[in-house]
């Protein structure tokens, strides 16, 4: 009369990694990358006439801005996946919440390094033109969006929270960077910005780019493990809290 | 005849804990049925997955022909439940509580009215705010609210708590003519003569799984 | 019943509640009053205040909002009415549509005396030629603000511990209201030198808002309040 519980993953208790060969060649490039990139970001490339080496913070500026980005785009992409698949896998929610910590991370360290950035060339650690208040704002949001996903119930219920909150955080987004940037027209400064850099610090800035982006989906695919690992074991917290719960009823 | 509420394998969790661990129950049109059972045993569970408020983990729910691991909110709105709380406004008196719910489901001003002097708030309750009501004057204006509700299947969880023995004996009459009507009631209670009394048929919940 | 039907139910008894409890006008209202007080302790220099009362009006809006939404699903989560609407299969967009209106009224009402209170304590001039901008901000921010607060109020009410969420949620979603909002009305005042042409494309990005956040909450609002 009582089913039987379905087997979930897992079960076997055995501590598993998250790397498979694909992860292990993929962060192997991304040792490479980083390698490369040091070595071109603080030595090979040459000294801005303007800004001396302060220069070098764009190397990881640029690229982690460009993957803060990134991981809010894909956030949105994989929170509107699980709402419209019939199936509702919830791997497009994991996703979804992996790549949103990672972009909170990486959104922080754009910030910081922004404002360093800025202190050097200008003296100033923050304006509120419409990029950095934009990339501010999106940082709170996130940290809104992880506090919702940690709200509990079933899987499936913050799946659907949070995908939801997802989207109006993309609906957001424009209105926000057009209210800031009809607000605060980019300044004089901003325009001299990304004038000049020569071919090898062009460069450099690519490298980066590539070996952030490396680095993000090297991330992404261990988190989103992870993830799925912990919701596993949830599961299985739920097979044996149901075998007490019966265990109860037929002490009865 | 297809049943009212057909559950089978029914497992539901909260917070984690898994409230019902694989309930069966079949509950027929026109039955009055009392569940039975512990404090925790997961009562309150079974009747609020039924008013489709509580998601289905694992296994098959019916509820009047909606199955509620689909669909969840096809089946409200034909089904009534009153739980611990009582689901009313504070500041409003209870003749507008009363309108006020007795409104979502299109009801007029008799059928009000009525629900009103069924439970005996026609009098000098009618325009007194349910912040100055006693929890048994309480009580009473939810089920009057349930009433003009005219829901096809009607869940209760503990309804005698807290009513004098004029208002028992009214929901009581309310009951049966609810059943009489076409209806369906499952009640909850630990009152164990009267419900026992009322109730057409008596099942066990224990553990999160219900015994005949 | 249809949507729009429901919302007028809703609201009316949003309504008829604020009418007996008298919550607002009694707890509401004074405390707007007294962060508009709060602003020129911190200020204290009248040129400035007089030339950032626009902000300031809808600054304390914001903050006062925070506490009009709590209260307004606190009605709602006081005694399981949340869960009786779900159940009685009130389509949550007509409840998501009538607490708007009732959140919108509320806050129309704050508003105004917020705007009095700015005339009062900070001097602010109104043009007369800004009166035309300056009702269609009001109307337009304020119904932006009062989707905005039923969606996310919607989401913190219920389990406790929620509440404080709120305002993180809310607060970044409301900053282009606050930015339009504001310039808006600095040019329907004339500060600075704004004049009203300069206000109305901001008119326009707020009336953009409350229609995305309108059909949004709508769509969205009965996923929010499932438990």
């Amino acid at each position: 009369m009582t089913p039987t519980p379905t087997p979930s993953p897992g079960r076997t208790a055995v501590a598993r990694p998250t790397g498979t060969r694909f992860t292990r060649v993929l962060g192997a490039a991304v040792i490479l990358g980083m390698a490369w990139l040091v070595l071109f970001g603080l030595f090979l490339s040459p000294n801005d006439e303007k800004q001396k080496a302060g220069v070098r913070i764009l190397y990881i500026h640029v690229p982690t801005a460009w993957l803060a980005y990134l991981a809010f785009i894909v956030t949105g992409i994989s929170s509107a996946a699980y709402l419209v698949k019939r199936t509702r896998s919830l791997t497009w929610d994991r996703i979804a919440g992996a790549s949103a910590e990672i972009g909170v991370l990486f959104m922080g360290i754009t910030l910081v390094t922004g404002s360093l950035w800025g202190r050097i060339s200008w003296g100033i650690f923050w304006t509120w033109d419409s990029r950095l208040t934009t990339t501010a704002f999106l940082f709170v949001t996130y940290i809104g969006y992880l506090a919702v996903r940690n709200l509990g119930g079933t899987h499936q219920q913050r799946a659907r929270r949070s995908a939801i909150i997802a989207l109006l955080a993309v609906l957001e987004v424009p209105l926000v960077h057009f209210s800031v940037k009809w607000w605060r027209p980019l300044h004089q400064q901003e325009s001299v910005a990304e004038g000049k850099l020569s071919g090898l610090m062009l460069f450099s800035l690519f490298v980066g780019l590539i070996a952030f982006t490396l680095l993000y989906v090297w991330l992404l695919l261990h988190r989103q493990r992870v993830l799925a690992m912990e919701d596993a074991l949830d599961d299985q917290g739920l097979d044996v809290a149901l075998a007490e719960r019966r265990a109860e009823g037929a002490q009865v | 005849m297809e049943p009212v509420v057909h559950l089978a394998g029914v497992v539901a969790v909260l917070g984690g804990f898994p409230v019902l661990a694989g309930a069966d129950l079949r509950v027929e049109r026109g039955e009055i049925l009392l569940l039975r059972g512990p404090n925790g045993a997961g009562k309150t569970s079974l009747l609020r997955l039924c008013a489709g408020l509580l998601p289905v983990e694992r296994g098959d729910a019916t509820v009047l022909g909606c199955d509620l691991a689909a669909d969840r909110t096809a089946v409200r709105n034909r089904v009534g439940l009153l739980g611990h709380a009582n689901g009313l406004y504070a500041d409003l008196s209870v003749a507008d509580n009363v309108a006020f719910w007795g409104a979502t489901v299109g009801a007029s001003a008799e059928e009000v009215a009525a629900s009103l002097d069924r439970m005996g708030l026609s009098g000098r309750l009618a325009p007194v705010p349910v912040s100055r009501l006693s929890a048994g004057q309480r009580r009473r204006t939810a089920l009057a609210c349930l009433v003009a509700r005219r829901a096809e299947l009607w869940l209760l969880d503990e309804p005698h708590a807290g009513l004098d023995a004029a208002g028992r004996d009214d929901l009581d009459a309310t009951l049966r003519d609810a059943a009489a009507a076409g209806a369906t009631v499952m009640v909850a209670s630990h009152e164990l003569e009267r419900a026992g009394a009322l109730a057409t048929r008596v099942v066990e919940i224990v553990g999160g799984q219900v015994r005949e | 019943m249809s949507t729009w039907r429901i919302a007028r139910l809703i609201a009316a008894k949003d309504l008829r509640i604020e009418l007996r409890s008298r919550v607002v006008t009694n707890q509401v209202l004074p405390f707007a009053a007294l962060v508009m007080v709060m602003f020129a302790f911190a200020l204290d220099n009248d040129a400035v205040l007089t030339r950032v009362a626009p902000g300031l009006v809808w600054l304390a809006t914001m903050f006062s909002m925070l506490v009009l939404v709590q209260r307004t699903f606190a009605v709602e989560s006081a005694d399981g009415a949340l869960d009786a609407l779900q159940v009685a299969g009130v389509r949550p967009g007509g409840i998501f549509l009538g607490k708007s209106l009732a959140l919108a009224v509320e806050l129309a009402v704050l508003e105004v005396v917020l705007l009095i209170a700015a005339v009062v304590l900070y001097q602010a001039d109104v043009a007369g030629s800004g009166v035309v901008l300056l009702v269609a901000t009001f109307v337009a921010a304020t119904t932006g603000l009062a989707f905005v607060g039923t969606l996310y109020g919607g989401l913190a009410a219920g389990a406790k511990g929620r509440e404080t969420l709120l305002p993180l949620l809310m607060l970044p979603v409301v900053a282009p209201v606050l930015i339009g909002a504001t310039r808006a009305t600095e040019a329907a005042f004339g500060t600075n030198g704004a004049t009203s042409s300069e206000g109305w494309p901001w008119v326009g990005l707020l009336v953009l808002f409350a229609a995305l956040f309108g059909l949004g909450g709508t769509l969205a609002f009965g996923s929010l309040i499932d438990e």
